[in-house]
């Protein structure tokens, strides 16, 4: 239950992390950033990384800022961050809400947005959240800079499109239209547990129906994506019990949920179409409070 | 690999200039080095929040912290609760609300609930619960340590 040794580097720019990652990547070299995720793994002796780059003293990784239409949100930058609105309009308050479900309060303060990113587990709320919001990420290594879509970064459990030696630095999440309106619905087994199954949506009325819908689901699937026979269901649709349900169904058909030792592929199917209901009809009634 | 590095670590006020392993974490530190074992060590894998302590001002699991992290940091554990004999408003709560009974969890508990409220005073009961429901209590069956915090919570604010 102690960590094996590990070369401890804790670089100060990201010119030097990138460095760092360079030679030690091909040695099991490993980001540190929050650890919330990678020291419970070492403890169990399940990762034994010959090398740490710690993160959390790099200049500039901490910030979180609006970028013309888009949230930038550096490396290092905590879940509790969110516990607040960090936007005005509909954007903050989502990710205020989403983030109330990643663990613990103690693991939130330490726990980071792109660390859940580049961990990928699929139960990860803010995984899910990049892909039914479109996020960017930026990664970079001593190769030079480059850009991924949420929809090509996942590539199945724990696994994502980042290079050994790259650095995922920020993601970015365009501000959607203020008048979007969001739903999210997870359930789990204890406060703080795994997501067992979520659902993130999001829509826009125009005339009276529903425009725009995304529909993502996480913890079903190896990784978190949008359901596109969900969103073919609510668009053009009024919103209401009706449309919701039909999309609630079209995700469940849709989806090819995993099995484990306490949950069957049937359970998870059934969850997502009481979660997707729920997260649909929670975006109806910020409708109804908006007065629209 | 197994390098030693020297670093001072700032508990409750008092600087100790320890030399670690990189993989020493901030818990064992605090208990081995530091010789300060109020903080106590359950899972070792940051489920049961014992070993909680405040770094920075944040309530943090020092099991899933490296020591070598926190070098110059301001770390706050359960010795420092007590103003020399007078116990801290959270730990009188403790013992009027029968909080604790074997006192394994109490330390974890103690400093989860000193930096929520030091932070946030006029936290909503809903919250509160939520945020209780960070660590594990295998004795109490968690209804007098909410019942605690809460009277701590209500005396803290007339301060």
């Amino acid at each position: 239950m102690k960590p094996a040794a590990f070369s401890y580097h804790a670089p100060e720019t990201i010119a030097e992390a990138v460095a760092i990652l360079a030679e030690v990547a091909p040695e099991d070299g490993r980001v540190l950033a929050g650890g919330q995720s990678l020291v419970p793994t070492m403890a169990f002796r399940l990762a034994r990384p010959a090398h740490l780059v710690d993160i959390n003293g790099v200049e500039g990784l901490d910030r979180l800022l609006l970028d013309g239409d888009e949230l930038s949100i550096g490396a290092c930058v905590r879940h509790a961050a969110f516990h607040r609105p960090v936007v005005e309009g509909c954007l903050g308050p989502l990710l205020s809400f989403v983030a109330r479900h990643i663990g613990h309060y103690p693991i939130r303060q330490r726990g980071t947005f792109c660390g859940s990113l580049a961990q990928a587990d699929p139960a990860s709320e803010w995984c899910l959240a990049a892909v039914t919001l479109d996020a960017t990420m930026t990664a970079m290594s001593v190769r030079g800079s480059r850009q991924i879509r949420a929809r090509d970064f996942f590539e199945g459990i724990m696994t994502t499109a980042l290079a050994d030696d790259e650095l995922l630095t920020e993601a970015r999440l365009a501000i959607p239209p203020s008048d979007t309106r969001f739903g999210f619905s997870e359930f789990n087994r204890v406060a703080g547990g795994f997501a067992v199954a979520m659902v993130l949506a999001a829509f826009r009325l125009e005339d009276g129906v529903i425009t725009e819908p995304r529909l993502g689901v996480g913890g079903v699937e190896e990784r978190p994506r949008r359901i596109a026979e969900a969103e073919a269901a609510l668009e053009g649709r009024a919103p209401g019990a009706e449309a919701f349900r039909a999309a609630a169904d079209a995700a469940a058909g849709a989806v090819d949920p995993m099995e484990d030792i306490n949950t069957s592929a049937g359970y998870r199917r059934d969850l997502v179409a009481t979660l997707a209901f729920r997260a649909l009809e929670q975006a109806g009634r910020a409708l109804e409070q908006a007065g629209a | 690999m197994n390098a030693k590095h020297d670093i001072t670590l700032a508990i409750n006020g008092k600087a100790y200039a320890i030399r670690v392993e990189a993989r020493r974490t901030l818990a064992d530190a605090i208990r081995e080095e530091c010789g300060q074992t109020g903080t106590h060590l359950g899972c070792e894998h940051g489920v049961c929040g014992t070993c909680t302590v405040i770094v920075d001002g944040a309530p943090v699991r020092s099991c899933l912290m490296f020591a070598v992290q926190c070098d110059g940091a301001k770390i706050r554990t359960v010795e420092g609760l007590a103003d020399g004999g007078e116990p801290h408003p959270l730990q009188r709560a403790f013992m009027e609300h029968h909080a604790l009974q074997c006192g394994f969890c109490t330390p974890g508990f103690l400093m989860l609930a000193v930096a929520v409220l030091e932070r946030e005073p006029d936290i909503g009961d809903e919250d509160l619960l939520d945020i209780l429901s960070s660590n594990l209590c295998r004795c109490t069956g968690y209804a007098n340590i909410v019942k605690a915090v809460r009277a701590a919570a209500a005396e803290m604010r007339q301060c």
